[in-house]
């Protein structure tokens, strides 16, 4: 199981995390400042994997980001080396190749993708495309609540002139 | 791209990010969480766009890492928005900020339930979601069913669905018991013949997480897993947008083998048949491509397949395969197959017959303790530590040893301490063991524990052959011009109780020994001073005649420390100061240490705690649990069978152990020294298993009985052992379940000691502890339950003899997965007499019904007081008892022939204490005794043994008491043991004793007759 998921840019900024087992807040911040010294401080060339407080943290780098999913210490690896990838690519997709500024400021829909990915720690869905397909929808959603609004606050603007 | 514009929030998020350090940044983020505060008081006057936006810049800036502490309840209240894009943002900043035990969490449930039942799709998807990831125990009472309900619904779409099982895999993890297995089972069966593969992949992670709990109920699910493995990794039956780097689903193959390793067997031959071909081609047809991804995602598959592989236990020939496939992944160049190499090598180690093979391969995984990445060093750690056993101790040791110089700060603690248990653990000859632990101080001196210093200090004080060697070696390591403070410690321990013996050497006069100690005294700390002071106090005793030089010098520091400002360093140097002004009463005081009682290695505790916080449940594990003898008994002696605590704590096992007469460990010397064991040959295993089932079943009898039995073939001269297991009866061979271990091994090693293993099998381990006090004994028997589903129908029924009243305290008729019952069992022994106590216990465990019949360890001897006599004391009390039947006196022929010294720790070992130098001939053992029962009362029992030094299998015994039963119930005992010394082979073919006390004693010729006319 993925206990929880961290993404941190190269400077040590937080660019996501999302906790699967139950950390306490105070414990949040020290786990992140551990993982961070940890995962930072190796180069390149090492394996993708970081032993931690028995567990184990699965990482991977693109550009000037981190992800890292920390998982049990006889879990899959690998396996969670490409949801990592999966997940990246998925981001790719639907902000048209995605750069560490596209996550910054659209952070919240960072966090809507990874729904969609991961539930209680365990991957829900594999198909990009069906991903795709269920933000889409919700943006669509989101796009007629606000139409709606307008036309109504339209409606009311145009009344009461 | 259909980014929503929030202006306000990116407004927020480029001001951050062109704060110039963190000071500003943390003004700004005040301004904010003020402004929203502000803004959240006056909650009728916001938007629905504007709570939204404030509730996102308030994840954003726990993102960050800041306290929010406020406008939780905004944020849980957007749930029960009746639009889309505020429940939303609810549902999942909610998930983000609190916990799963945030009290307004509770507040939300009435609105989440109406949601997940609701018609409204989107509406459930997002309350699935919010609950699966931080839903706690009381979303899982209130939400289950309704959870379960969608799962199965025809009725609702694939997306809801596989929400919905990962949903109820979160609740079943709060509460298992929100699953109720008996209806379920077919139901998660029937998700498994599922072709949508989101719903799929959710439902076998549900799975998993249910068969690690409970497999039994779940056996239908099986053939359904092979299946899917066959579709996917053979048929390549699925949607290609479920191909990932042209694999079919990676993620759902895993997930996949990952359950069925949950399963102890499969039985049905179609079906292993058919998943072992599949493994077959995952296991060859894997290649290195040059796609990184693809790559990553067919090894994941690969190593999930080796990971089954060793669980089914394959034939031999494919378990070399996959050691062969490892043995090529630890040295290729990509780093996270090199790490996976090593890691599932240690997990090989477990299987049995590999070993050897993994051996091969040990100069690679020596060269990987130096590879680059620090992870894949401590893997190779790992797996070093695990593969270490006598053939290649010598050689891993001083590899760790000289890696231990250049290893990172972060793993020498690991390291010293790793290679320390394996030295004292496989040490050919304890004079390495004692190089390798000063090495160890020498080198990496802050990252050694003090455990490590006392247990070599402690093997050195316990063997004497040990102790001029250990003195030389700190002797040396002194000269060297800086030393860390332990190494000070250590040596001038030993220094100052065995310099003596190196007196006559250059450099090794008491004087100079002083000075060289005393040049580090200015380098210590004030914890080491204490041991300096006695140190100078022993060489002060140690030197004789006395050197008036060195008395001033030792003097003048204890004068000046009298007056330190730590009280342990000022009362030692008071004491030692007015001691030696006693001159001979010093010698007394400061004698040499005794030996430490033997017990279990402080670091191999140390180890297994480490183990143990770590340890979570999963297949591996729970196999490495179930392998491990002694996982479940908490003793804090060693097994006196000869093969010391070594399986406890390596998951290596280690077959060749006791046979192999190399192996003897350290700690056996001392035991043997000590006195407490009585044999010390090791004895190969068991080989006739049946004819110890065979033990407990004759209990009826006397034990005497059970001997002649299995005494009657071999007298005829065909060998017992096969004749043993003809006459076993048909229902006992009917028990499927096989202990572990020999079982009459086990009783006859806890006649000699109070607590260890009494019976153990796949399911359930016995322990025992006893405690005697004159004629009561209070046993606890600890039933340990070694599966992760509880043992039903628990019965335990004590059949006492005649002369024990016991009472066994309730017996509980479940013991829970994982879980150990304590039950206490009280005896008294009411008259003397050599009957056995039997325990006829009975479990069931799944489909097998298990009853074991087991003797119980309240035996004679558990009744006597060691008690020393002087001669005055005992030859009046000899004369006194003067004939049968208080006195009987028998030739016993069959003995198994010990040198007397052995002789005399067995005697010692069943509590009877032989006193030295009483009996006028050497090749003549005098002991006593006390017997408590309720009707002798505390009654004294002298024993005398004359043996014959030319022939040592027969001997002439006498014992006497002033009871006629006890003295022959104790004298046949003492038979018992010295004919048949419990080995659990055949005993030598023994001519029939002469039973009768009447019966007329020895021959003429026999020198025990003669020497017997001196008393």
């Amino acid at each position: 199981m993925i206990h929880f998921v961290l993404l941190i840019s190269r400077q040590g900024k937080v660019r996501l995390t999302k906790w699967y087992s139950a950390y306490p807040q105070k414990e949040r911040t020290k786990v992140i400042r551990e993982i961070s010294g940890e995962v930072l401080a190796r180069g390149p060339k090492l394996c993708n994997f970081v032993e931690w407080r028995g567990l184990k943290v699965v990482y991977r780098r693109y550009a000037s980001l981190y992800f890292c999913m920390c998982i049990n210490q006889d879990d899959n690896e690998l396996e969670v080396l490409e949801i990592i990838h999966h997940y990246v690519e998925t981001l790719d997709r639907y902000f048209g190749s995605v750069c560490e500024l596209d996550l910054i400021f659209n952070f919240h829909k960072a966090y809507y993708i990874l729904d969609e990915l991961l539930l209680a720690g365990e991957l829900q869905e594999s198909s990009k495309k069906t991903v795709a397909r269920l933000i889409a929808g919700q943006d669509a959603l989101v796009e007629t609540a606000k139409e709606e609004a307008n036309s109504i606050s339209n409606i009311i603007a145009q009344a009461s002139k | 791209m259909a980014l929503s514009g929030m202006r306000g929030l990116s407004v927020f998020i480029s001001d951050i990010r062109n704060c110039q350090n963190k000071e500003q940044e943390r003004l700004r983020v005040d301004k904010e969480l003020g402004n929203i505060r502000t803004r959240f008081k006056n909650e009728k006057g916001l938007t629905p766009y504007e709570k939204k936006k404030y509730v996102w810049k308030m994840l954003y800036i726990h993102m960050l890492g800041y306290d929010v502490d406020f406008g939780h309840m905004e944020t849980v209240s957007l749930i029960s928005a009746p639009k889309y894009p505020e429940k939303q943002v609810g549902y999942i900043v909610t998930a983000c900020l609190l916990n799963e035990n945030h009290d307004f969490l509770r507040i939300a449930i009435n609105t989440v339930r109406n949601d997940i039942i609701g018609r409204n799709e989107t509406f459930q998807c997002l309350a699935l979601t919010m609950v699966g990831n931080i839903g706690g125990r009381e979303f899982a009472e209130s939400l289950a069913p309704d959870v379960q309900k969608l799962l199965i619904s025809s009725s609702c779409r694939p997306l809801v669905r596989k929400k919905a099982a990962l949903c109820l895999l979160r609740l079943y993890r709060k509460n298992p018991d929100v699953v109720n297995v008996d209806g379920w089972a077919d139901r998660m069966a029937q998700l498994l013949d599922e072709r949508d593969l989101g719903v799929l992949t959710s439902s076998m992670s549900l799975l998993v997480a249910l068969v690690s709990n409970n497999h039994e109920a779940y056996w239908s699910c099986l053939p359904k897993c092979v299946k899917t493995l066959e579709r996917l990794a053979r048929n390549q039956d699925i949607p290609q947008e479920y191909t990932y780097y042209g694999i079919p689903s990676p993620w759902l193959q895993v997930k996949t083998m990952r359950a069925l390793q949950y399963f102890p067997t499969i039985e049905d031959p179609n079906t292993r048949r058919s998943l072992f071909e599949v493994l077959q081609r995952i296991l060859m047809g894997t290649d290195v491509v040059k796609n990184v991804n693809k790559n990553n995602a067919s090894h994941a598959v690969l190593f999930e397949a080796l990971s089954l592989v060793m669980h089914l236990d394959a034939e031999k020939e494919m378990m070399s395969q996959c050691v062969a496939l490892l043995g090529k992944f630890i040295a290729v160049r990509e780093p996270n197959i090199r790490y996976l190499g090593l890691e599932n090598m240690t997990r090989m180690l477990m299987v049995t017959d590999v070993q050897d093979i993994i051996k091969r391969h040990q100069a690679q995984i020596i060269t990987s303790l130096k590879d680059p990445d620090i992870s894949i060093r401590r893997r190779a750690l790992d797996l070093c530590y695990g593969m270490c056993d006598v053939s290649n101790a010598k050689d891993i040791v001083e590899e760790l040893l000289q890696y231990l110089s250049t290893s990172d700060f972060a793993m020498r603690e690991e390291l010293s301490l790793k290679a320390a248990i394996l030295a004292e653990k496989f040490a050919p000859d304890l004079s390495w063991y004692v190089d390798v632990i000063l090495q160890l101080i020498d080198k990496a001196g802050d990252f050694v524990s003090d455990d490590i210093w006392f247990r070599v200090v402690q093997f050195v004080t316990n063997n004497e052959d040990l102790q001029p060697y250990a003195a030389a070696k700190a002797r040396e390591y002194l000269d060297k011009p800086a030393i860390h403070e332990t190494m000070v410690k250590v040596s001038a321990y030993l220094l100052g109780e065995y310099s003596h013996f190196l007196a006559r050497r250059p450099g090794c006069s008491p004087k100079e020994i002083f000075s060289i100690i005393h040049e580090k005294l200015p380098t210590v700390s004030m914890s080491t001073v204490p041991i300096l002071l006695s140190t100078y106090a022993k060489i002060l005793m140690h030197t004789q005649p006395p050197e008036p030089d060195l008395q001033n010098q030792i003097w003048a520091i204890f004068h000046k420390y009298e007056s330190c400002i730590d009280v342990e360093i000022q009362q030692r140097a008071v004491e030692y100061f007015a001691l030696s002004a006693k001159g001979a009463a010093l010698a007394d005081i400061l004698a040499e240490m005794p030996k430490f009682p033997e017990r279990q290695s402080a670091l191999i505790k140390k180890a297994e705690d480490i183990e143990t916080d770590t340890a979570e449940q999963s297949a591996i594990k729970l196999r490495a649990q179930q392998q491990m003898s002694n996982a479940l008994v908490v003793t804090d002696q060693r097994p006196a069978n000869g093969s010391p605590a070594v399986g406890q704590l390596s998951l290596v096992k280690l077959p060749s152990m006791s046979s192999n007469p190399d192996n003897y460990s350290a700690d056996e010397g001392v035991t043997q020294e000590n006195g407490i064991l009585s044999t010390v040959d090791p004895q190969p295993p068991s080989a006739d298993l049946l004819s110890d089932l065979l033990g407990p079943l004759a209990i009826e009898g006397p034990p005497g009985a059970v001997q002649s039995e299995q005494n009657v073939p071999g007298a005829d001269g065909v060998p017992s052992a096969a004749d043993a297991a003809a006459i076993v009866p048909i229902e006992e061979q009917k028990n499927t379940v096989q202990p572990i271990g020999n079982i009459a091994e086990r009783f006859h090693a806890l006649c000699l000691k109070d607590s260890g293993v009494l019976y153990e099998d796949p399911n359930i381990q016995i322990g025992i502890k006893a405690e005697w006090r004159a004629h009561q004994g209070r046993l606890v028997l600890f039933l340990g339950n070694k599966n992760t589903s509880p043992l039903v129908s628990v019965q335990a029924l004590i059949l006492p003899p005649s002369h024990l009243k016991m009472e066994l305290s309730l017996v509980p008729e479940t013991i829970p997965p994982r879980a150990q019952v304590q039950c206490p069992l009280e005896v008294v022994n009411l008259h003397p007499s050599r009957d056995v106590a039997v325990l006829d216990f009975s479990y069931k465990f799944g489909s097998h019904a298990v009853n074991i019949k087991l003797r119980l360890p309240a035996v004679l001897n558990k009744f006597l007081q060691p008690l020393t006599l002087t001669t005055n004391e005992f030859f009046p009390q000899w004369r006194s008892l003067s004939g049968p039947p208080l006195k009987l006196q028998e030739v016993v022929r069959g003995v198994k022939p010990l040198p007397l010294m052995e002789m005399a720790n067995l005697l010692s070992s069943l509590r009877v204490m032989v006193s030295s130098g009483l009996d006028p001939n050497p090749n003549n053992l005098v002991a006593s005794t006390t017997f408590y029962s309720e009707s002798t009362r505390a009654m004294l029992c002298l024993v005398r043994i004359e043996t014959d030094p030319a022939d040592r299998t027969q001997l002439r015994m006498t014992v006497a008491s002033g009871d006629p039963t006890l003295t022959f119930e104790l004298m046949e005992y003492i038979k018992e043991q010295l004919v048949d010394i419990p080995t659990g082979s055949a005993p030598p073919p023994m001519a029939p004793a002469v039973a009768s006390p009447m019966a007329p004693v020895a021959p003429l010729n026999d020198p025990g007759a003669i020497l017997a006319g001196l008393l």
